[in-house]
């Protein structure tokens, strides 16, 4: 019985992993470019951006999530989505991708306009063109900046890959939770849904070490 | 030929005019201080000059080349701006070094920078690289700086970091180098320090604008002095006499202020 609860927490924990590692690498960037649409001068975009991560950070990702899966196939024929599985994770890595991307805009933005305008003076007054400025001069502060902030961020993000049970993608949390109501030929077992706990911890707890290591390696400045 | 010109300069925030129709000009190895009281103008000048403002009117020559018209019809390309930037150089009242980077780093990153776009950097790399740690190296043992090389300006003083800055802005061999302010954000007993430099690059015959409160050492160090009260020159003349004896009255009030007056 082990092995098999093990073997499907393990399947599970592999598709979370999957789910935590594609949000991370699309919402970092997407992030980005959505932080320069909330601080760009021309006035229509900066609102329209503002606008959308209001209501992306105003809703719950769960009701995003229903609404990425369901609705397109309500007002098309039929979901665009492809089928099982590969649809499932599809539909959730963009729900959290662009869920995040708005929490982060609003970091990078945090970060960005905390770094103080005499820097950007100082480089232009050496000379140096803007990339210059940005990534030899800002973009390093920034990083030291909005480490903490971010690194929170991404903890909560191990724990909120859960909500894609949802749309009944198969991450830890549904894997656990499919002995108590019947997988594997065993049902009723409660266990194996409080044994994800472990995963989660675990997971966070290597993050954890992570991030705190990198901060470490960013002391030897201060801003 | 006058190295600086500055011609009808005129700059407005809004309703509040800052600069109104500023002339005035610099020779070759002259320095100039600028007095004045706080929204006299004076440091928004100094801003205009080094392209952080973009004046409303009025022109700017360096060596008898424009290089700002307010009348030209467009704005310069970014890289004929940092040409035109290059001919200044500007000392802030905070300093504004880079936090991230040494105090070598920090005198040796522009030139670095302008150094990767040369068409022979790949095969001279080695060469250019020295050349230009040396140089660094040169102007923060000029400052007294030789031993705090590879500290970060966390680990400096304000004196320190404030000299490191005159190391920064002097790599780049800029034509007229301005300063801001620099001793303002200083603890009284790091101002020596600074001071001290700065009448040192003016014995060397270093053309230099410096906008001060410290009316001694703007009669001392300077050649000429101008004075600035809401937008204009109101008086300008040889630095001593002008601080001395000043002829307009609101020189004289300005400066009674400051108890430079005797």
């Amino acid at each position: 019985m082990l092995a098999t609860v093990l073997g499907a927490l393990n399947q599970g924990f592999l598709k979370t992993l999957q789910l935590f590692g594609v949000t991370l690498l699309g919402a970092i960037p997407l992030g980005l470019i959505i932080s320069f649409g909330s601080m760009t001068r021309f006035r229509p975009l900066r609102w329209l951006t503002r606008t959308v991560v209001w209501i992306v950070r105003g809703t719950p990702l769960m009701l995003q999530l229903i609404i990425i899966y369901y609705v397109p196939g309500q007002i098309m024929d039929s979901s665009p989505w492809p089928m099982g599985e590969n649809g499932r994770f599809l539909a959730s890595a963009i729900a959290f991708i662009f869920n995040y991307a708005c929490y982060f805009s609003e970091i990078f933005r945090g970060g960005i306009e905390g770094v103080p305008r005499g820097q950007r003076e100082a480089g232009q007054v050496l000379g140096m063109t803007r990339s210059q400025i940005f990534f030899r001069v800002e973009l390093m502060q920034m990083v030291k900046r909005i480490m903490p902030p971010i690194s929170n961020e991404i903890i909560t993000l191990v724990k909120d890959t859960s909500l894609a049970r949802i749309i009944a993608y198969e991450e830890l949390i549904k894997a656990g939770y499919d002995f108590l109501k019947g997988s594997h030929g065993y049902s009723g077992l409660l266990w194996p849904l409080f044994f994800t706990g472990v995963y989660y911890l675990l997971f966070s707890g290597l993050l954890t070490i992570l991030f705190n290591r990198t901060e470490r390696r960013l002391d030897y400045f201060k801003v | 030929m006058a190295i600086l010109e500055v011609q009808e300069l005129s700059k407005r925030f809004g309703d509040v005019e800052v600069l109104r129709k500023i002339n005035c000009s610099l020779e070759a190895g002259e320095a100039l201080s600028i007095i004045g009281s706080s929204g006299s103008g004076k440091t928004t000048l100094l801003r205009c000059l080094n392209f952080l403002e973009t004046p409303d009117a009025g022109r700017v020559l360096v060596r008898g080349e424009t290089v700002f018209d307010a009348a030209e019809p467009k704005k310069p390309s970014e890289a004929a701006l940092r040409r035109r930037r290059l001919h200044f150089g500007l000392v802030f009242q905070s300093f504004n070094l880079f936090p991230q980077y040494t105090a070598l780093e920090n005198v040796r990153l522009a030139g670095l920078l302008l150094a990767k776009e040369r068409p022979d950097f790949r095969e001279k790399r080695k060469e250019i690289l020295t050349e230009l740690n040396e140089r660094a190296m040169f102007l923060l043992t000029d400052m007294g700086l030789a031993d705090r090389a590879g500290h970060y300006p966390h680990q400096l003083s304000g004196g320190q970091q404030q000299r490191v800055a005159i190391a920064r802005a002097l790599a780049l061999e800029p034509d007229i180098l301005c300063f801001d302010e620099p001793t303002s954000a200083l603890d009284p007993e790091l101002t020596g320090e600074v001071l001290r430099v700065i009448r040192s690059l003016a014995e060397q015959r270093t053309t230099m604008i410096i906008v001060t409160h410290e009316m001694a050492f703007a009669r001392d160090v300077a050649d000429r002095a101008i004075f600035m009260d809401g937008g204009r020159v109101v008086e300008e003349g040889p630095a001593r006499e002008l601080i001395d004896h000043p002829q307009e009255e609101r020189t004289r009030q300005f400066l009674s202020r400051y108890g430079a007056l005797s």
